[in-house]
């Protein structure tokens, strides 16, 4: 045993330039940045209001910039695989096996877990103490702990680029292939130890909210006034709790057999492999859920909102949710019909598979009949919303079509299924995220991003999507298996190279998001939104500040309907001032900031590092670094800080005044119009 | 070879060469149909709607109240579920229909394959025959083939789209699998299941043969060839991708069976080294 383990020099890549170069690249990219802020004078700005924040909102932006800049590295593997398969006929590509493995590893495990998870994460830390009404998540700390994990598991992934390997077995390493004996090497321990850290993070996310929702929400917000989002948020967070705590476990099983020689998914130790398989799609399925979940919840607020009308058949819209999340749960044999259990055991499954498409279609139709007889406005929201639907649509099908064993049984594992999953993930989660995020921008930020290049990033990745994978599932059907390296099947390749171009639009897509934010800031004067109410918006988030203050709400509203702001502006609107006098302010206890997720976190990658390298001295000392973390928070003798009274009202009475002069307005506007138009 | 990949390989799942891939071809598109019925009109209505509604529309009429009817909420959830409850039906008859361990109904006896992964090759043994053959499957058209399926490394994916349901090959365990090619020809196969660095390399041809040239195609392989033994044996568990397909012109008995039963090491992965599993079968 040597002082570091397992880790020598060999570890950087210097015989693969590529990763050599974009590894430093990224190094000297994060160094840059650091220096920037150092040099800048930001160091204690961005300390006090962002590393060590406990506020859900800076927390949920955190969550936000990380999953975009994640995008871009997933991104970057998505067009490395696609350029080695559009090469690879008859010919060797540039990618060796080893290396493109790891690439379409890297891809999934990054496009799930730091992508999808973090955006849909991050959105949810946003709105949904908004839209309760509240001024806090329920375990502010423990909000910042969980983000700051998932960060760890992002740092961790993103050093396997430049010291050792990442994962070559997939996005999910099913043993044999990933137990020792076939992946010697690191890159399943880096799969592991990064899911793990960030798993916990995430089981924490998902107490946090499960508890926030069900017992921190406005005076009067029943479950039955809560907006669709927060429900959403409650089914995604109970599926969270639910099912994570599995994938905890099934890798912990997996490193045991790694590190210790247990057997539990070793088939000749007396153990099972299909276990693995078992275990980890019965957090798997869910896991498709807990994404798709909150983005129907965001579909359900921007339609309505775009529509000028509440949301169709709430009640069903409940049912269907929760529907959905327990039905989840009984499912993930269809992952693995072709592994020859019995006819009854698939058609069962099958079925029920099968039966989760009624909620999800009865969804689709509530938000055409929301949609019907409405005002509708074409936003970019609205617009990344129809595109899902439509797109969402045709994933459904070829879902439903997988979920038939007998046409599984030739589409399993083909590119057809990468296609269905793509056009699922990318056509629900991701264009329910970015609707999200565009609606939700001005709420954070305090201005809106601009419209005219949010609508050129939808046309680009609603066509680069299906550029790409329309060839997919032709593909697929011509019989050829995901994840080749290369291939001699001649058919294929005009299609690969569709597809290529089709990333490539995308591409285009994300560099037009990118732009947009650089417009928007640059404008920002133009664009503010001093109302707080940019869309004119029916629930409680719209009706703070944009940004809001830190405690969101001076005095928590009382909510009487299932809009409450909706409702709150009709009042107005119909007494000529604002529903409520100006309240006696209160100072107000807000959580105060603390390190320790930061903290946690720093330490949990060392651990995690130490763990990967075998550097057990360093492993201890990880471990002792994080319990002392939590003495230290578990003793502190100031948790809150106080904001003064003049603070609250001064922000407060601004609120109000910029909610009493676009009351104004909007009635001058309005009067205006009736005698220029008189009714008929 | 050309003319193999032009005759072979186009639109595979949806070319069927035998009976069962034709029944997976006729399911999978009835499903399609009656899906599509629900989803074009879906999506043409939301277009449709949306259009419609849109705020500069002076004909629109708008309900800005119209948030729930009873008769629309029992309209949308009993055309999903009516469509499902079909479809339900059409799974649970063509699942055991369907179901891959089930004998094909034929005036033929089967010919029985046993097919094992290796990294990265693929071995088809006939035990019947005492032959054995690598990286090429050879067949008789027109009869049934029972195939035994196993991996003696690895997880891989036992997989010919022309003619039908594939079948995971996992160490341990042997999953029974019955296909049938109707007419002769060359058919593509791969395995649908990554297995390290020489997956892409693990494709192989069927060769469906009439009778006669099968036959043949026996005769010959008896009479030249390696023998496939204990040594024979413990090179193929090496990793490696043989260039071209070769066979064995006999088999130790009762191979097939020691693999399954793991009296026979596991494949020995990179390290090269022989794993340390109570082999008992290999002296």
């Amino acid at each position: 045993m040597t002082l570091l383990g397992k880790l020598t020099l060999q570890a950087l890549p210097l015989q693969e330039p590529l990763a050599l170069y974009s590894g430093f690249g990224v190094f000297a990219i994060v160094l840059a940045i650091l220096a920037w802020v150092i040099i800048k004078g930001y160091g204690p700005y961005v300390w006090r209001e962002w590393i060590t924040s406990v506020d859900h909102k800076r927390i949920g932006v955190m969550y936000c910039i990380l999953a975009f800049v994640m995008l871009l590295r997933g991104m970057a593997d998505a067009i490395m695989m696609r350029a080695q398969q559009a090469m690879a006929y008859n010919a060797p590509g540039y990618l060796p096996p080893s290396h493109f493995d790891q690439v379409f590893s890297a891809h999934g495990t990054i496009m799930i877990f730091f992508v999808a998870m973090p955006f849909v994460i991050g959105l949810m830390n946003v709105i949904v103490p908004l839209q309760l009404g509240v001024r806090d998540v329920a375990f502010p700390t423990l909000n910042s702990v969980s983000f700051w994990l998932t960060a760890a598991g992002v740092l961790l992934v993103n050093l396997s680029l430049v010291v050792g390997e990442f994962d070559k077995t997939g996005w999910l390493p099913y043993p044999p292939l990933s137990e020792l004996r076939y992946s010697p090497g690191v890159g399943v321990d880096y799969y592991c130890w990064s899911l793990q850290i960030s798993g916990i993070g995430t089981l924490m996310t998902g107490i946090n909210f499960v508890t926030t929702i069900l017992k921190l929400r406005a005076p009067g917000m029943h479950y039955t006034r809560m907006p669709m989002f927060c429900w959403t948020a409650l089914a995604s967070n109970l599926l969270i709790v639910a099912a994570f705590p599995v994938l905890t476990a099934t890798l912990a099983m997996l490193l045991l057999d790694r590190y210790v020689g247990f057997h539990f998914f070793t088939d000749t130790g007396g153990g099972n492999s299909m276990m693995f398989m078992n275990l980890i799609w019965a957090w798997g399925h869910p896991e498709v859920y807990i994404l798709a979940l909150p983005a129907f919840g965001i579909y359900s607020e921007v339609v309505s909102t775009f529509s000028n009308k509440p949301l169709f058949g709430y009640r069903s819209m409940i049912y269907a949710t929760m529907a959905i999340c327990i039905i989840s749960f009984t499912v993930w044999l269809h992952h693995f019909f072709t592994m020859g259990a019995g006819a009854d055991v698939n058609a069962i499954f099958g079925i029920a598979s099968m039966i989760i498409a009624v909620p999800t279609g009865v969804k689709i139709f509530n938000w055409l009949f929301t949609m019907y007889g409405g005002h509708v406005r074409f936003t970019s929201p609205m617009l990344w919303s129809i595109g899902f639907i439509v797109t969402f649509a045709i994933g459904g099908m070829t879902g439903v079509l997988l979920a038939v064993p007998p046409a599984d049984f030739q589409l399993h594992n083909s590119v057809f299924l990468v296609a269905h999953f793509h056009n699922v993930i990318i056509g629900a989660v991701i264009f329910g995220v970015f609707a999200g995020y565009v609606y939700w921008f001005p709420k954070a930020f305090g201005f809106t991003l601009d419209e005219t290049l949010g609508k050129w990033a939808f046309w680009l990745w609603l066509i680069g999507f299906w550029v790409a994978w329309g060839p997919g599932y032709v593909v697929g059907l011509e019989g050829m298996t995901r994840r080749l390296q290369h291939y001699d099947v001649a058919e294929w390749r005009p299609w690969l190279i569709v597809a290529e171009w089709g990333v490539v639009i995308v591409l285009l897509g994300i560099a037009a998001q990118i732009a947009q934010i650089v417009v928007s800031v640059r404008t920002r004067e133009q664009r503010r939104d001093v109302t707080g109410d940019p869309w004119d918006g029916r629930n409680l988030e719209w009706s703070t500040a944009s940004p809001p203050p830190p405690f969101n709400f001076a005095v928590l509203p009382d909510v009487t309907d299932q809009e409450p702001y909706w409702d709150m502006k009709e009042r107005a609107r119909e007494m000529g001032h604002l529903t409520r006098p100006e309240p006696e302010y209160q100072p107000i206890h807000m959580p105060r900031n603390s390190a320790t997720g930061f903290v946690t976190a720093f330490l949990a990658v060392v651990t995690g590092f130490a763990l990967i390298w075998h550097i057990w001295w360093l492993v201890v000392l990880g471990l002792i670094g994080a319990y002392a973390t939590f003495v230290v928070f578990a003793w502190r003798d100031h948790d809150e800080d106080l904001i003064p009274v003049e603070e609250v009202a001064r922000l407060d009475r601004a609120n109000r005044a910029a909610r009493s002069a676009a009351l104004q307005h909007r009635q001058l506007r309005r009067e205006a119009e009736t005698q220029r138009e008189p009714r008929e | 070879m050309l003319l193999s990949q032009l005759a072979g390989c186009g639109r595979a799942q949806l070319q069927p060469a035998g009976p069962i891939s034709a029944a997976e071809r006729e399911i999978l598109l009835d499903a399609v149909v009656i899906m599509l019925a629900i989803v074009v009109p879906t999506i043409v209505a939301t277009i449709g709607v949306a259009w419609w509604y849109r705020g500069s529309n002076q004909r629109a009429r708008r309900q800005p109240h119209f948030v729930y009817s009873g008769r629309i909420e029992i309209i949308t959830w009993s055309i999903p579920a009516l469509v499902i409850i079909f479809l339900g039906g059409i799974a649970w008859i063509s699942s055991h229909d369907l179901d891959p361990a089930q004998p094909l109904p034929s005036k033929a006896a089967p010919v029985d394959v046993q097919v094992v992964s290796l990294d990265w090759k693929w071995l088809f043994i006939y035990p019947k025959l005492g032959i054995a053959s690598v990286n090429r499957l050879v067949v008789p058209a027109g009869v049934p083939l029972h195939l035994k399926v196993t991996s003696a490394s690895v997880w891989n994916v036992f997989w010919v789209p022309e003619l039908g349901s594939m079948l995971y090959c996992m160490n341990g365990m042997a999953g029974t699998l019955y296909l049938e090619a109707d007419h002769p020809g060359i058919y593509h196969g791969e395995s649908a299941m990554i297995s390290g660095d020489g997956f892409a390399d693990m494709h192989f041809d069927t060769d469906a043969l009439s009778q006669d040239q099968f036959d043949t195609w026996v005769a010959s392989t008896r009479s030249a060839g390696p023998a496939l033994d204990d040594p024979a044996y413990r090179e193929l568990l090496q990793q490696s991708v043989p260039p071209h397909p070769y066979t064995y012109r006999s088999v130790r008995p009762g191979l097939f069976s020691d693999i399954v039963m793991q009296r026979l090491p596991p494949g020995y992965g990179p390290t090269g080294e022989v794993p340390n599993v109570h082999p008992v079968g290999l002296q």
